[in-house]
């Protein structure tokens, strides 16, 4: 019982921490930037998809596979699905917000019905099956394989975490705010906002490409209806409860909105008689959103909020100066 | 002196550091810069005055690359820059301040600062992997540059505290901090005095002065003539566009069209 508890638990934040990836990429785009991404399901897809076909062996009647080892399906997914966003983002990163998230839904429109179309390349609705999934050797041992493959993806979560930690406080992640704070100030002060958003726009789609193939491994399976606008809500409702511009934050709203999406899930099942199950199904996004309400009224910035990056290079000149502030202190935290 | 390129001769044989020729620029139908003309010499300061409506900023927005002018030319030292957008002035020597400052009102006072810091490695993202000791060592002296012109302009006790809090007065100063740490050749300010305390103002006069004196070009708007007389040794005079007349504080104070267009006469 309690081995099975765990292998439960190791399999929930194994899905929790691929959304989480999901989550650090959307926060690169939007928390750090303000790109207006609602294409999220589309990014993600790619990065699926080319990893699955990178990996699978070779299918009768389909383009590919290549049998290729799952460390290089993951890195053609990123490299793939951070190329495909940045053409996207070459067309489209001068638009205003809104204009730019009409752009990315569409984009992300167009992506899942090529999946469902393109059957000799991508399956159609039959998606790809027997992606190789890691460990795969101790499937048998669903504790070690659940323990094995919440290892790995921890493990890309913290490595991810620490590097775009270190560009939001790198002299980048400085003018990646300034731009989003107020861009003709930045371009005043010789800031080429285009080359910077489109940057980070790429990287943080990259990430989702890379989320989305550490995703297809996990289950062993992808199909279009995967990719539906729902998991772009799902997306944003982790950041924003989270809180957006803080790394940290996306990871636990991830992991929190994950949560709710299987705990609802769990009771869907358990109230609804089995024919009421699928309608009952959309109580699951209700729920997120009455999580989101919540958060939006109780802690507007989410529950982390955005960190202030403080220098903590050197000492400040004078001897008169206030001490230095708490690195990381939220931008809500009250002053004394 | 009339109206026409009366600063092109003073140059001691070389270009003026900006040059502005047949400036016009369209709104629609309306020409809120229309033929204007004017240059401005190496290590002069030199006020921009003229009625509400005059076309100060829009010249201000056209030299700093905030606009692109509808037709006319733009020079600085010498080379052609018109159609160059904002983003290329400060590697042009040009550096502008706000007529309302533009804080990043999230970011402390610090960052604002290390904002203006220029061919900083560390703006580009892969160094911050690949060349952390260059990126940490100009990060260091951006910070020494940058606290000592926090100090320049009294905000020093503030470097941490988000821009956000800060009065207008300072916004001020914080912008004007922001951009010397591009360390520009020239200077753009847009009514550094508006909205400002007697004593602020006293404070901003000095600092303005300092700076011309360190050698910094000095291009100011500004509607407080006191100011502007006891700053600039040349005072450009626009209206409804145009350049009415420039010269010396006094000249242009006791000139008839000046005094004519401040009264409504022209504008």
């Amino acid at each position: 019982m309690i081995l099975d508890l765990m292998a439960y638990g190791a399999f929930f934040l194994t899905m929790a921490l691929t959304y989480a990836i999901i989550c650090l990429g959307l926060n690169v785009q939007w928390g750090q930037t303000g790109l207006f991404n609602v294409g999220i399901a589309g990014f993600v897809a790619i990065g699926a998809y080319v990893s699955a076909l990178l990996t699978t062996p070779d299918a009768p009647g389909r383009f590919g596979g290549f049998d290729m080892p799952i460390a290089i399906g993951w890195l053609g997914g990123a490299l793939a699905t951070g190329f495909a966003t940045f053409l996207v983002g070459a067309l489209t990163i001068r638009l205003r917000a809104d204009y730019l998230a009409i752009a990315t839904f569409g984009v992300a429109v167009a992506v899942q019905l090529c999946v469902l179309n393109l059957e000799p390349v991508t399956g159609g609705p039959f998606g790809i099956s027997f992606i190789p999934r890691p460990f795969a050797s101790v499937a048998g041992n669903p504790s070690l394989f659940s323990a094995l493959n919440l290892a790995v993806l921890a493990a890309i979560v913290i490595l991810l975490y620490l590097a775009l930690e270190r560009l939001a406080r790198s002299p980048w992640g400085r003018v990646l705010r300034a731009i989003r704070e107020d861009e003709t100030a930045a371009l005043a002060l010789g800031k080429n906002a285009v080359r910077l958003r489109l940057q980070a726009f790429a990287i943080g789609g990259a990430i989702m490409g890379l989320a989305g193939a550490t995703q297809a491994h996990f289950i062993g399976f992808i199909a279009p209806d995967n990719y539906m606008p729902t998991l772009t809500f799902q997306v944003w409702a982790m950041l924003i409860v989270g809180g957006s511009g803080n790394n940290r934050g996306a990871i636990l709203g991830a992991v929190v909105v994950w949560g709710i999406w299987a705990v609802s899930a769990s009771a869907v099942s358990t109230v609804f008689p089995t024919e009421q199950q699928a309608r009952a199904a959309s109580l699951q996004i209700v729920m997120i959103g009455a999580a989101l309400c919540a958060i939006l009224l109780l802690r507007p910035r989410g529950i982390l909020g955005e960190v202030r990056m403080f220098h903590r290079v050197g000492p400040a000149t004078g001897n008169d100066q206030p001490p230095d502030p708490p690195v990381n202190e939220p931008l809500h935290a009250e002053k004394p | 002196m009339q109206a026409g390129f009366a600063t092109n001769d003073l140059v001691n044989g070389s270009a003026p550091l900006i040059q502005v020729s047949g400036l016009v620029k369209h709104f629609g139908g309306l020409r809120a810069v229309d033929g204007m003309s004017m240059a401005l010499r190496r290590g002069e300061m030199v006020g921009l005055i003229g009625p509400n409506g005059a076309g100060k900023t829009t010249l201000f927005n056209l030299i700093a690359g905030a606009l692109k002018p509808t037709s006319g030319e733009i020079r600085i030292a010498d080379i052609e820059i018109s159609d160059e957008g904002p983003e290329k002035r400060i590697g042009r020597g040009v550096g502008r301040t706000f007529q309302i400052p533009r804080p990043f009102p999230e970011m402390t006072v610090l960052e604002n600062v290390l904002t203006g810091a220029q061919n900083q490695s560390g703006e580009r993202f892969w160094m911050n992997f690949v060349g952390t000791g260059r990126v940490a060592a100009e990060e260091r002296a951006a910070l020494e540059k940058a606290r000592a012109l926090l100090d320049f302009v009294l905000l020093a006790k503030l470097q941490n505290e988000p821009a956000r809090v800060l009065s207008g007065g300072q916004r001020k100063l914080l912008e004007l901090a922001r951009i010397l740490m591009a360390d520009p050749e020239v200077v753009l300010l847009d009514e550094p005095a508006a909205g400002v305390n007697p004593t602020l103002l006293e404070f901003i006069i000095d600092r303005v002065r300092t700076l011309n004196g360190q050698g910094k070009t000095i291009l100011l708007i500004e509607h407080n003539m006191e100011m502007v007389a006891r700053l600039c040794g040349r005072v450009v005079v626009m209206a409804a566009g145009k350049l009415l007349t420039e010269g010396t504080p006094a000249e242009v104070s006791r000139h008839p069209a000046v005094v004519s267009a401040y009264l409504g006469g022209v504008a």
